[in-house]
């Protein structure tokens, strides 16, 4: 892809310049805030928040990986077939939970702050990994399996030589999907008082203050668009080496 | 038949554990206003005997009909047993439960309470699943579900719950709301078909557009919800401003029209992308058929490859009513209505039961619409098997 390699390290360059250097942007936000008002969100800044947030996103998404394959493990087993119909009714039914709702209900059982936003992220987390990587791990090349098992390996080392890495890739899109959404639902966490860079566009929201959107907003958006394609990236490299 | 062996549902034994663990979590709250957070009070306390013991009893046995194995009908009643215990107890310990506290009282359900919800309502599904019902009887079964939640919420028996006192002083706005709601989920749902199909079948037929359009969409998909409302507002804004006209017809900074624009564009993506992948999922066998009798290309898109890829396109939009039902719930930060608004003036005020207002409305909304969409599409994709 030829605009890829132009369009790539320019959007990098904006965001770093939009996180590290936010003062150079003032004669672009300036026609959109309020007369006089600030132009610049100055009451935290941009690196801080935008460390908060991915953290946030990283912690939730690590977590929410590591149980989801866990329980997409247990499941495909023999011994845990008898949940499958139940986990496939619970990631059809959660997955229709809007993400919003879910942060929205955290809070009358967990309070104001990180914590529901963690909570929240790490139980919607779940849903798209765990699906996928039933989903892979019931549809490995029985060909592969049964060689697997022809060359003496035992259950634990054909799960971690064999099941597991023809899994991944599927895996990975799961993760792709889950961490998309935690970086959305994230921004809406400020609204519940977690330090995300969704605090700079409620902000412009609630001033009225443009500039503070469009600040927020680009930010936000780039670091989802570049992340998004940094995991796409990292799929196709996988699927190629694999291929190979 | 193999004689008769009971088993233990693995599952089942799930949610009776799960289920008595609930039990010794608080079931209500009791606040003194309608702001401060109330104390805990488990189920056993919340009432005298007459009103726990069998309603907790209802409960235990829920739960333990749902422990036998393969009696799909048991387990089903189990967990129709289960949900009536705990209607039961949460409408008859509110109102003793309301005059213990002071005038501005609030009672609620509390953490126990939805434990045992969510664990009746899976026992059910499980129950549910291994019945294997066909769409007529899964279409029936969600208008008895919709059509029992609404009479429970008429009949007057749960009124006295802090939800549903904050409901009766905004009647009037509440049914406003969801109709915005509706409007804004639906509305740019139409929209995205409007644009998305003839964009989808464009991309059938060049894959130069198509190679085109589809990064750019997921692109979009990819921007967070808040700031793709929050980056409409100066676009839709400058619009308003500068062409003649355009606010007249109510296009603007804030309210409507960036919320429905931003989610016409959340809603391209599965819509020309399933449009996109119905069509190619046509078998060549009945394409070159189409072509041997002498079909225009007109003729074997409306024929053929429309109908056949039915289901998949259709899958786009119920991806993208569920998508928007939940999305449209930023609405309300712009201005732009709908249960967001609830959900945001009690995050504002820390009310908590205004942030149920607004969700959970929008989770039964989206739920409905998912389990009716599923049915559709299953409608669709046995017709052509019959006819074939």
């Amino acid at each position: 892809m030829k605009i890829g390699l132009i369009l790539r390290p320019a959007l990098i360059a904006l965001l770093l310049a939009l996180v590290l250097r936010p003062e150079w942007f003032v004669p672009i936000f300036a026609p959109f805030a309020p007369e006089g008002g600030p132009v610049i969100y100055q009451r935290a800044s941009m690196l801080s928040l935008s460390v908060s947030h991915l953290a946030i996103v990283a912690l939730a998404s690590a977590a929410a990986t590591i149980v989801a394959v866990t329980l997409a493990i247990l499941v495909t087993r023999p011994a845990g077939a008898a949940f499958r119909p139940l986990s496939r009714t619970i990631t059809n039914m959660g997955q229709t939970f809007p993400p919003v709702a879910v942060l929205a209900l955290a809070v009358p059982a967990l309070g104001f702050g990180a914590g529901p936003t963690l909570v929240a992220l790490f139980l919607y987390g779940l849903l798209p990994i765990f699906e996928n990587a039933v989903t892979a791990l019931t549809n490995l090349p029985r060909a592969t399996m049964e060689a697997a098992r022809g060359i003496g390996l035992s259950r634990w080392q054909c799960l971690m030589r064999v099941e597991l890495p023809l899994a991944l890739p599927v895996t990975l899109t799961g993760i792709r999907l889950s961490i998309v959404i935690a970086l959305g639902t994230a921004t809406i966490g400020s609204t519940v008082a977690a330090r995300t860079l969704g605090e700079v566009i409620i902000a412009g929201l609630l001033t009225n203050n443009t500039a503070y959107v469009l600040q927020g907003g680009l930010i936000v958006g780039l670091f989802a668009v570049l992340i998004y394609d940094a995991l796409v990236q990292l799929e196709l490299y996988l699927l190629g080496r694999m291929g190979g | 038949m193999t004689g008769i062996r009971t088993h233990i549902s693995p599952p089942g034994l799930l949610f009776a554990v799960l289920g008595l663990a609930a039990l010794l979590v608080p079931f209500m709250t009791l606040a003194a206003n309608r702001i401060v957070a109330g104390d805990g009070i488990v189920a056993w306390r919340i009432a005298g005997p007459e009103i726990t013991a069998p309603g907790v009893a209802a409960v235990a046995m829920g739960l333990a009909m749902g422990l036998v194995a393969g009696r799909t009908r048991l387990r089903f009643l189990g967990a129709v047993l289960g949900l009536t215990g705990l209607l039961w107890l949460l409408s008859r310990s509110a109102p003793v439960l309301l005059s213990q506290g002071g005038e501005y009282a609030r009672v609620s359900p509390a953490a126990g309470f939805w434990f045992l919800l969510v664990i009746f309502m899976l026992l059910m599904a499980d129950a549910l699943a291994a019945l294997k019902p066909g769409p007529f009887m899964r279409g029936i079964i969600l208008v008895a579900f919709l059509f029992v939640l609404v009479f429970i919420f008429r009949s007057g028996l749960l009124s006295d719950l802090s939800v549903l006192q904050e409901f009766s002083g905004r009647r009037d706005a509440f049914f406003t709301e969801f109709v915005r709601h509706l409007g804004l989920s639906f509305g740019s749902l139409a929209a995205a078909a409007v644009i998305g199909f003839p964009l989808g079948i464009l991309c059938h037929h060049r894959a130069a557009l198509r190679s085109a359009t589809l990064p750019v969409l997921s692109f979009l998909q990819t921007i967070p919800s808040l700031a793709m409302f929050g980056l409409m507002i100066p676009i839709l804004g400058w619009v308003g401003n500068t062409v003649p006209g355009a606010q007249a017809i109510g296009i603007a900074g804030i309210g409507f029209a960036p919320a429905f624009l931003a989610l016409l564009l959340y809603s391209l993506l599965p819509v020309v992308g399933n449009t996109v992948a119905g069509l190619a999922s046509t078998p060549p066998a009945a394409l070159e058929a189409a072509c041997g009798m002498g079909m225009t290309r007109g003729q074997r898109l409306l024929r053929i490859e429309l109908p056949l890829g039915l289901p998949i396109i259709l899958t786009g939009l119920r991806i993208v009513l569920v998508q928007n039902i939940g999305l449209a719930v930023i609405a309300g930060l712009i201005g732009g209505g709908g249960f967001g608004t609830f959900v945001f003036q009690g995050l504002n005020q820390t009310a908590t039961d205004l942030i149920l207002l607004g969700a959970l409305p929008t989770v039964v909304l989206a739920l409905a619409a998912a389990i009716l969409m599923d049915i559709v599409v299953e409608l669709t994709r046995q017709t052509p098997e019959e006819a074939a």
